[in-house]
């Protein structure tokens, strides 16, 4: 009898964990109202948002499909296309980006709240460039600086810029120049080891004439930089502040003159770095093409905040009409079934946000419905409850025996509609998966919330002292 | 109160044969429209923000642009939908800026789908339908597995199959109806509410079969059809109750819900209000039904 008293005590602790977790305002406002009053240092609660899908806060979705008709390594080109692509999305300042690989060759980029839908498209489907630049003699250098610093001048008093001679020079990187060198002079990049040290290297292969090329180039640059540079910026973020900008710059230096097409980069870096580099060298060397988008979703700022609205509205509705009903039809078990629902629901928005779950309007919808069909398992459990008594049984007996033989019911149906979601995710949609999703979730917690909650609230409340209010019941 | 449901199986069989009939011909008359997820092609909400052009005017603006049939639908005071054939987003930005011509406009969501897309979506949802009827059917036959007698642990499973068939049928049969007069389109969004009507429907059967289970054990084999009348009246109240609480929140989206839940939760209110029709009515009739057949030719 213990037993079930500190389950009680459990449900309840969870019940204002997870209350809190998905609404943490009043506890916030109450922590901040008493601080104030008597001078205390109370935490605000843990704090984590629900991620809202394109559909809810706007944005675009494009899914791409790449040309792998000449790659033999197929993975890799799709891992090399997404890191390029996450590289240039990136540049769009939007937050949260997502750049994911769909089957085999699909690519999927979301890009929430950007404005501009045109230039993005523009610029993700662009070949990405790759070239190796040398550097620029002194003099060349301190001429570009002072063209930088000319038109900075005339700038700041709002002059015509062009008027400025060979003012297009600004436009150059002041230390490095492109040589003739670029992607379509590679044949192929590897990772490889040391036989000695173990240390990872990156071994790159010229076709016939980039041997050449290569050749003529480290002969003019020994022992002097040859930067590597994917879409006009460093292949690489070398400084380690997490974006690629000005101050990145991966620039071998060359060693001797490099003849037979082979060159080996070698220095400290980690096989992850390696990988990196390598994927990236693949992509410049042999572009896949994506071109257009296959499929385009783009949904206005307005039009996500007004669905959201919209379907919290409806969740709030049905979730009283629910208890309503609940609580018209079975008395006691129907307030005690309410609470757990409201418990449920507390709990699911839990899990949505602690999972993290993408939250779509087709989630929200599958949410909803399974407030609707969480339901059901209460329903099951107070109908044999009835029979029960109706036999003569106790309450608490009753209690007892209702809820198990409820269970292998609750237990087959509430299975066949996970057999479903799972099935659904078969759609690669977003709108589906949002929806098998959270569908699935709220179906697994109403298991949960039928075995602990509606359960140990019936064995608390519904006890021999009830006997004399059969009514209630 | 103990209502003798089987008695008058004939008459469910009768009304159930008229809805399938109902429903296979409005599919052979009017076939489904399916949206531009299947067909490819480009979907465009629009807000004018002064004042809504005529359709005709509409149309006549974009006529340059080459976009195959344009259909336009009006919503709600100053809006519109707008369909037509897939376009790249420089035209797309090009129409927006000929829109504006007429009367100022907002975009509210733009949707293009190419035609490689449509042809995978048809696929995987005639596989996923398949597949989650051959689940299901397993699901139920392994279930009933230690209940062999008196009818076999398959028919049970056949009889919820024919359930669930007619579940998936009604619904898409009120919409080939809706999409000739309504211009409703099968979407992503409809395919995910039939195929979780297959969940959920089955729910119902397998709540009574499980009665009808637990009675056969407690009360021996003898009498099936009492034993199924008896079930189906110990479960009724909870059918109801389920049933109704479920589509209260569906009601709840269709009526609060916004404009893309909207046929969803159409498609969820029709199938799962023919799940407790055929559940009650049909899959446990058939039962019996069944069972006097074999007992019939036995003797």
């Amino acid at each position: 009898m213990q037993q079930k008293y500190l389950i009680f005590i459990g449900v309840v602790v969870l019940a204002v964990l997870a209350g809190n977790f998905a609404y943490p305002d009043y506890f916030n406002k109450g922590a901040d109202f008493l601080n104030q009053k008597f001078n205390l240092s109370i935490p605000h609660f843990w704090t984590k948002s629900f991620i809202f899908g394109l559909d809810l806060q706007g944005g675009v979705n494009l899914a791409y499909q790449a040309d792998l008709n000449n790659v033999t390594d197929k993975s890799g080109a799709m891992q090399g296309l997404r890191d390029v692509i996450e590289r240039r999305v990136n540049l769009f300042g939007v937050t949260e980006p997502v750049v994911q690989i769909q089957g085999q060759d699909r690519l999927i980029v979301e890009l929430p709240g950007i404005t501009n839908v045109q230039d993005a498209i523009r610029m993700i489907g662009e070949t990405p460039y790759l070239e190796f630049l040398e550097q620029r003699t002194e003099a060349e250098t301190q001429q570009i600086i002072d063209k930088i610093r000319e038109v900075q001048e005339v700038q700041e008093k709002n002059e015509d810029i062009s008027k400025v001679t060979d003012w297009q020079l600004v436009l150059q990187n002041p230390y490095f120049k492109p040589t003739e060198l670029t992607g379509k002079y590679l044949s192929k990049v590897n990772v490889v080891f040391d036989q000695t040290t173990y240390k990872p290297q990156i071994e790159i292969i010229f076709n016939k004439e980039g041997e050449k090329l290569f050749e003529q180039i480290t002969e003019k640059n020994i022992q002097k930089p040859l930067a590597i540079f994917l879409d006009g910026a460093s292949i690489v973020d070398t400084s380690g502040d997490g974006k690629i900008d000005a101050q990145d710059l991966y620039a071998p230096i060359v060693q001797d003159k490099i003849t037979g097409g082979r060159a080996v980069i070698t220095g400290d870096m980690s096989t992850q770095k390696a990988n990196e580099i390598t994927r990236r060298l693949n992509s410049g060397a042999l572009p896949v093409k994506i071109g257009n988008p296959i499929s385009q979703q783009t949904v206005g700022p307005t039009l996500g905040t007004v669905s959201l609205q919209k379907s919290l509205l409806a969740g709030i509705y049905g979730l009283l009409a629910v208890v309503l009903f609940m609580i018209l039809i079975y008395r006691l078990p129907g307030v005690l079934a309410s609470i757990a629902l409201v418990i449920y629901v507390a709990v699911t928005l839990s899990l949505f946000k602690f999972i993290p779950v993408t939250l779509s309007l087709a989630g929200i919808g599958g949410f909803i419905l399974s407030i609707g069909m969480a339901v059901d398992a209460n329903i099951l459990i107070f109908a044999r409850m009835k029979e029960e008594i109706k036999q003569g049984k106790g309450l608490s007996l009753a209690t007892e025996e209702g809820f198990k033989r409820a269970w292998p019911s609750i237990r087959d149906s509430n299975f066949n509609s996970l057999i479903v979601c799972a099935i659904l995710f078969i759609f690669s949609t977003s709108f589906i998966k949002g929806f098998a999703l959270t569908l699935s979730v709220g179906i697994l917690v109403s298991m949960f919330s039928a075995i602990f909650i509606t359960r140990i609230l019936l064995l608390i409340f519904v006890g021999p002292k009830l006997e004399k209010f059969k009514w209630l019941l | 109160m103990n209502f003798n449901f089987t008695k008058y199986s004939i008459i469910y069989y009768i009304l159930f044969a008229v809805l399938i009939i109902g429903s296979v011909l409005a599919l052979l008359i009017f076939g489904l429209k399916f949206g531009i997820e299947f067909t490819g092609g480009s979907n465009m909400e629009i807000n004018f923000l002064e004042k809504r052009p005529a359709n005709e005017e509409i149309i006549k603006s974009l006529l340059s642009f080459n976009l195959g049939e344009i259909i336009v639908q009006p919503t709600g005071e100053k809006g519109a939908i707008l369909k037509f054939k897939g376009i790249d987003e420089a035209a797309h930005q090009q129409i927006i800026l000929k829109l504006s011509e007429l009367s100022k406009v907002e975009e509210k969501s733009f949707e293009y789908i190419g035609p490689s897309i449509g042809q995978e979506l048809k696929q995987k949802t005639i596989l996923s339908i398949f597949l989650a009827l051959l689940a299901i059917t397993l699901y139920i036959a392994f279930a009933f597995r230690k209940v062999s007698r008196p009818i076999a642990s398959w028919k049970y499973g056949i009889a919820s199959l024919i359930a669930l068939f007619h579940d998936i049928l009604i619904p898409l049969g009120v919409f080939a109806v809706l999409g000739r007069f309504y211009n409703v389109e099968i979407t992503i969004p409809i395919i995910a509410a039939l195929l979780t009507i297959l969940g959920f429907s089955v729910h119902d059967t397998i709540v009574i079969f499980d009665r009808i289970r637990e009675n056969i054990l407690r009360r021996g084999m003898g009498r099936f059809e009492e034993t199924v009348n008896w079930s189906l009246n110990q479960t009724l109240g909870r059918s109801i109750s389920t049933v109704f609480t479920t589509l209260l929140v569906l009601f709840s989206i269709f009526f609060f819900g916004g404009q893309t839940l909207k046929y969803f939760s159409l498609a969820l209110i029709i199938g799962i209000a023919s799940g407790v029709y055929s559940s009650i009515f049909i899959a446990s009739p058939l039962l019996v039904s069944w069972y006097k057949f074999d007992e019939k030719k036995s003797v």
